[in-house]
């Protein structure tokens, strides 16, 4: 049952990311194109477990671990930008 | 894999990607960046939580559960709302165009109009 509902689940990530990439070249404003940013990190997230699961490997979750604390910074210092003008005072 | 398992493992993917499609749908198609501001942070964040019990089930062996997963799922409970307020402020400051009146940012220039 999981071989075939694994790829269902990746194909379902794959195009919600692409709605993502979407938002982010359409967005018209920056903070929509930041949150398409950080909606973008979420699914990696989920992609990377997904991928764990397939690959029957749990050493993916360090990556998914990676890219969470790295978009959360990424998704503050631009907010932190095009509020203040500067990330670190 | 014992079939119930599988099933229950089954169930969690498939609800999780759901819902985090639900959530890139939202963000897509809602009219109003303070509309779109709450797909993502709800049900994409729901979805991935989703995905990664899946995932603790998936790995767990009788006599060691894997709660490496639940690391992920706590910061990014603990994260989301924080990066809602933080472009939630970054809008408003901006004048991003809200759709709806009692959100308008004219608001923040309260002190030169009066009666409305």
């Amino acid at each position: 049952m999981l071989s075939i509902v694994v790829p269902i689940a990746l194909a379902m990530m794959g195009v919600a990311m692409a709605l993502n990439l979407w938002r982010i070249l359409v967005g018209p404003s920056a903070p929509d194109r930041i949150i398409g940013l950080d909606t973008l990190y979420t699914n990696t997230i989920a992609l990377l477990v997904l991928i764990g699961i397939l690959y029957g490997d749990s050493s993916y979750f360090e990556s998914a671990l990676l890219i969470a604390l790295m978009g959360f910074f990424g998704t503050s210092a631009l907010c932190k930008y095009i509020l203040r003008g500067d990330i670190i005072e | 894999m014992p079939t119930v398992l599988e099933a229950l493992v089954s169930f969690f993917l498939l609800a999780g990607a759901g819902f985090a499609l639900i959530g890139s749908i939202g963000l897509v198609r809602l009219p109003d960046f303070y509309t779109r501001l709450h797909s993502p942070t709800k049900a994409t964040t729901l979805g991935v939580g989703g995905t990664l019990v899946a995932s603790i089930l998936y790995f767990s062996s009788p006599g060691h559960v894997s709660l490496h997963e639940l690391l992920v799922t706590v910061f990014l409970f603990l994260t989301a709302p924080v990066s809602a307020n933080m472009l939630a402020k970054a809008a408003l400051q901006r004048r991003v165009r809200s759709l709806d009146v009692p959100g308008r940012p004219e608001v923040l220039d309260e002190g030169r109009q009066r009666g409305r």
